[in-house]
């Protein structure tokens, strides 16, 4: 017999699954349950979009791409970013087109961080930061937001937690699963603290396009000079809806991104061409589509900020990405209590904000990437279910 | 084109309270605004779209093209005005192209509704010519997709495996 246990690498071996599993595990088995918990759009990527990897797999365009994407491909991020971020990067050195987005963060700490090297991870977030610097034996630091700062991430929390060891800073906005934005201020403020601790960013701005309302998403390479200090990560995945297609890149200082083009060169090769195709479709005639999603989101936003804090649940408005994240503290219910009641006698899913680390007990992450229809009647099961919970805790 | 209209275009069921919610104005502004679409004559009513091929088997529908002459003065309204009258009708166009008018009707049987075209409009003064053609399947109605149920979600949390 095999001693597996002594087999495995031990930071794979304790890396912990995450821990809303039996969670989803309940919801996948029971019937009739309505679902605001996914994290991807729900429209299919434009058809304009899907028909050019269509006609790049009639003209039997199935080989390997350029390790580091397609040039063409290159040239259109390039584009994207100076439109939409006015930031100027040279598509021969300054891009790696990946298997999305994750891809990208994944080679970015392995190329940055040494053993022991702290990297800062404002929390909740997305749940891939922590495991993926624990892979390359860097010590992940959690930096906690809170809804009276509006989830974002302040120079003084910041400051608070910088050692000699600290290397790289993640900064995941527009944020998942909050829905907060960083403002140019808020950017400048933390670019200052950068500067002067000498470290370098990952910025993580995969819904930088489904930002709301008046104000438009700022990168954080805009600020000034911060461009040289940061790696940018995007993909196509939120704002043109390509989940599937896996396919994101990383835009940063090229000595960088060559090491980061090795690693992808030898883990990965090159990332899928038909995607590749599509994607270049998207960049050249797909800014029309983000505009249209962006609207019917921000419709569907503005309806279940709206609902939530009729029904009592008070609700910081998200102005960015697809999720609201209430407070339920007001029930005395855990988060994941309550995700657990709501899901028995409502059969409602959404995901307890613990899920996203520590400092989203309390909350709960909802998506509203779904239908009006869909949405509307989520949103009475919830009423439902607070007004009809045993003891009245309106009294 | 107006958010408030494309909304009630796709669900006139949504409350008031929700479109203000959804439009970011007050319930006594999207009120107001809709009393002056009604007043304007610009929403002309509010009515839901039936799969009425589930409730009731025996209904017939068809396409008919006619081909008319029009008449000095007031060219295609007069007959369109005539043909609009009839309870069979549901919908007129004035067409581009190879006829004229593009009537809509329905009726209990396609025996029925050969009947109305035999009987009622072949028979007016300007109709020169009808071609019938008889509806088979809806596939989608007012932008609303029929016959099928309702769409899966196939997507899947990414955060649990």
């Amino acid at each position: 017999m095999i001693d597996y246990e002594r087999m495995l690498n031990s930071e794979v071996k304790n890396m912990k699954p995450s821990g809303i599993r039996r969670f989803f595990d309940i919801a996948s088995e029971m019937d009739h349950v309505i679902s605001l918990s996914i994290g991807e759009p729900d429209f299919t990527t434009p058809w304009h979009v899907r028909e050019e990897g269509i006609r790049s797999l009639e003209d039997g365009k199935t080989w390997y791409s350029p390790n580091r994407g397609f040039l063409e491909l290159r040239e259109e991020i390039c584009r994207f970013l100076k439109r939409h971020c006015h930031l100027d990067y040279e598509p021969k050195t300054d891009i790696v087109v990946t298997v999305g987005g994750s891809e990208a963060i994944d080679l970015t700490i392995r190329s940055l961080i040494e053993p022991g090297e702290e990297v800062l991870i404002p929390e909740p977030s997305f749940v891939c930061y922590k495991p993926l610097t624990i892979a390359s034996r860097g010590v992940p630091v959690v930096l906690e937001t809170k809804q009276e700062d509006q989830f974002r991430l302040t120079a003084e929390e910041l400051k608070s937690k910088i050692t000699p060891k600290t290397k790289l800073l993640i900064l995941p906005y527009p944020n998942n699963p909050t829905g907060a934005v960083m403002r140019r201020e808020n950017l400048e403020a933390v670019a200052e603290v950068v500067e002067e601790h000498n470290l370098f960013v990952l910025s993580d701005e995969i819904y930088g396009e489904l930002t709301y309302g008046d104000y438009r998403h700022v990168s954080f390479a805009e600020i000034g000079g911060m461009k040289e200090r940061t790696v940018l990560v995007n993909g196509f995945s939120k704002a043109f809806a390509m989940t599937g297609w896996r396919l994101g890149y990383a835009a940063g200082p090229k000595e960088i991104i060559r090491q980061m083009t090795k690693l992808h060169q030898f883990g990965i090769m090159s990332a899928p061409t038909t995607a590749q195709y599509a994607a270049i479709e998207a960049l050249k005639n797909g800014d029309g589509d983000i505009i249209s999603m962006r609207d019917q989101y921000d419709l569907r936003r503005r309806l279940i900020v709206d609902g939530f804090n009729e029904m009592g649940l008070s609700c910081f408005e998200p102005e960015g990405a697809f999720y609201v994240f209430p407070c339920i503290k007001s029930t005395g219910l855990s988060s994941e209590e309550f995700c657990e009641k709501l899901l028995y006698s409502e059969k409602v899913a959404v995901v307890p904000g613990n899920a996203f680390g520590d400092c989203g007990e309390g909350y709960i992450r909802v998506s509203y990437s779904y239908s009006i229809r869909h949405i509307t009647e989520a949103l009475s099961r919830i009423e439902h279910f607070l007004r009809t919970m045993p003891g009245d805790r309106n009294a | 084109m107006d958010r408030l209209l494309t909304l009630l275009d796709e669900n006139a069921r949504l409350s008031v309270k929700q479109l203000a919610a959804m439009l970011g104005k007050t319930e006594n502004e999207i009120e107001d605004e809709i009393a002056a679409y009604e007043k304007a004559g610009i929403i002309r009513g509010y009515k839901a779209l039936i799969n009425w091929e589930k409730v009731d088997k025996n209904k017939a529908s068809a396409l008919i093209e006619l081909r008319v002459s029009p008449k000095r003065e007031r060219g295609f309204d007069e007959i369109a005005n005539k043909i609009m009258q009839f309870e069979e009708v549901e919908s007129v166009y004035l067409m581009s192209g190879g006829y004229d008018l593009a009537v809509k009707v329905h009726g209990k049987s396609m025996q029925d509704i050969a009947m109305f075209v035999m009987r009622r409009l072949s028979t007016l003064d300007s109709v020169l010519s009808t071609a019938t053609h008889f509806i088979l399947t809806r596939y989608k109605d007012g932008n609303v997709i029929l016959n099928t149920e309702d769409e899966k979600d196939e997507r899947r949390s990414v955060l649990c495996d």
